[in-house]
């Protein structure tokens, strides 16, 4: 549109601007966002697997039912919301602002669900006598790493949560792009995505044994 | 050329009926995953193929869910190998330090 001699025309591949790459600044905010993150977690998972497997005396408190079956529960009402996000997207592109917002809202309460379900859990499991710093069968590191990363991905699910209330309500007023819905998107499908790597290293490596 | 350039405006995102197909397979790879749990394989053997499971899992996510298919290839080429590089040298370096750190503790623990 407006070229001048120092900047090249929008678009191209190389001339940053609004569209780095052909893709929004926004967009690859969130995606640089999401490698930095992906990082953080990728550095407690490696050190929980290293302790894991180091300690042949870990806890194992999961019964496979309730404990598993309910954990498994969350991960569908999650990997759920990640399938309304993708219709929220896709109305949001069609320029359908109230569809969006509906499936907005929809992801928003499976992440609402998500929270409230871990928390009863979290609330049992201080019932059975675990904390952050200890556990009934004398391994604290057990409680250190359980909670500190369903701890650190609640935050995230809590964050998205009303990062998505934020949008649903914004956009179906009228006020922010189908880009800035796709942006909260990508957002949600990490969070989804690192409860993929939580739920079978946490939780499946410590079923207890019959 | 518009100032737009070929980023968010109108491009291509896939069908409902890919969407449902991805979540259908998420579920059942996921299945798979509890089953592991259930037949209770040796620790070391399991966390490796969990993982992989995982790692396959998150590549349909970001394939499909996130978009990262339909993004130009050079968006992919920006991301994805920089995140696997700095991962291997995690492994590659924590992993070192901590068997060093155990087999000295073994060792003074012989004395």
């Amino acid at each position: 549109m407006h070229e001048t001699t120092k900047e090249a025309p929008l678009g191209g591949l190389w001339s940053g601007g609004v569209a780095p790459l052909g893709t929004s600044s926004k967009k690859l905010g969130m995606w640089l966002f999401i490698v930095s993150d992906t990082l953080t977690f990728s550095a407690i998972l490696l050190a929980y697997s290293y302790l894991r497997l180091a300690n042949p005396d870990w806890p194992r408190p999961f019964a496979f039912y309730p404990a598993i079956i309910k954990s498994t529960g969350m991960t569908l009402v999650l990997l759920a919301s990640s399938l309304t996000m993708v219709f929220a997207v896709a109305a949001a592109h069609r320029n359908d602002r109230k569809t969006a917002a509906k499936w907005l809202w929809a992801t928003a309460l499976g992440g609402a669900i998500f929270v409230v379900l871990h928390m009863t859990e979290w609330i049992e499991m201080f019932h059975e006598g675990y904390t952050p710093w200890s556990s009934p069968e004398g391994v604290p590191l057990f409680g250190a790493t359980f909670f500190g990363i369903t701890g650190l991905h609640m935050l995230h699910v809590t964050l998205g949560v009303l990062y998505l209330a934020f949008i649903a309500v914004g956009f179906g007023r009228g006020k922010f792009t189908a880009d800035d819905v796709e942006v909260s998107g990508l957002y949600w499908h990490f969070v989804d995505l690192v409860w993929m790597f939580v739920f079978p290293m946490i939780y499946l490596m410590s079923i207890h044994l019959r | 050329m518009s100032a737009h350039g070929n980023g968010s405006a109108g491009h291509q995102v896939g069908s409902p009926k890919l969407f449902l197909t991805v979540w259908i397979v998420l579920a059942l790879v996921t299945a798979i995953e509890v089953y592991f749990g259930y037949v209770q394989l040796q620790p070391a053997l399991m966390l490796t193929l969990l993982v992989v499971l995982s790692v396959f899992k998150a590549g349909l996510i970001v394939a499909y869910y996130m978009h990262l298919r339909y993004e130009r290839f050079s968006v992919t080429l920006l991301l994805i190998p920089s995140t696997i590089f700095c991962i291997m040298m995690m492994v590659l370096f924590f992993f070192h330090d901590s068997q060093r750190i155990l087999l000295l503790g073994t060792q003074n623990g012989l004395k």
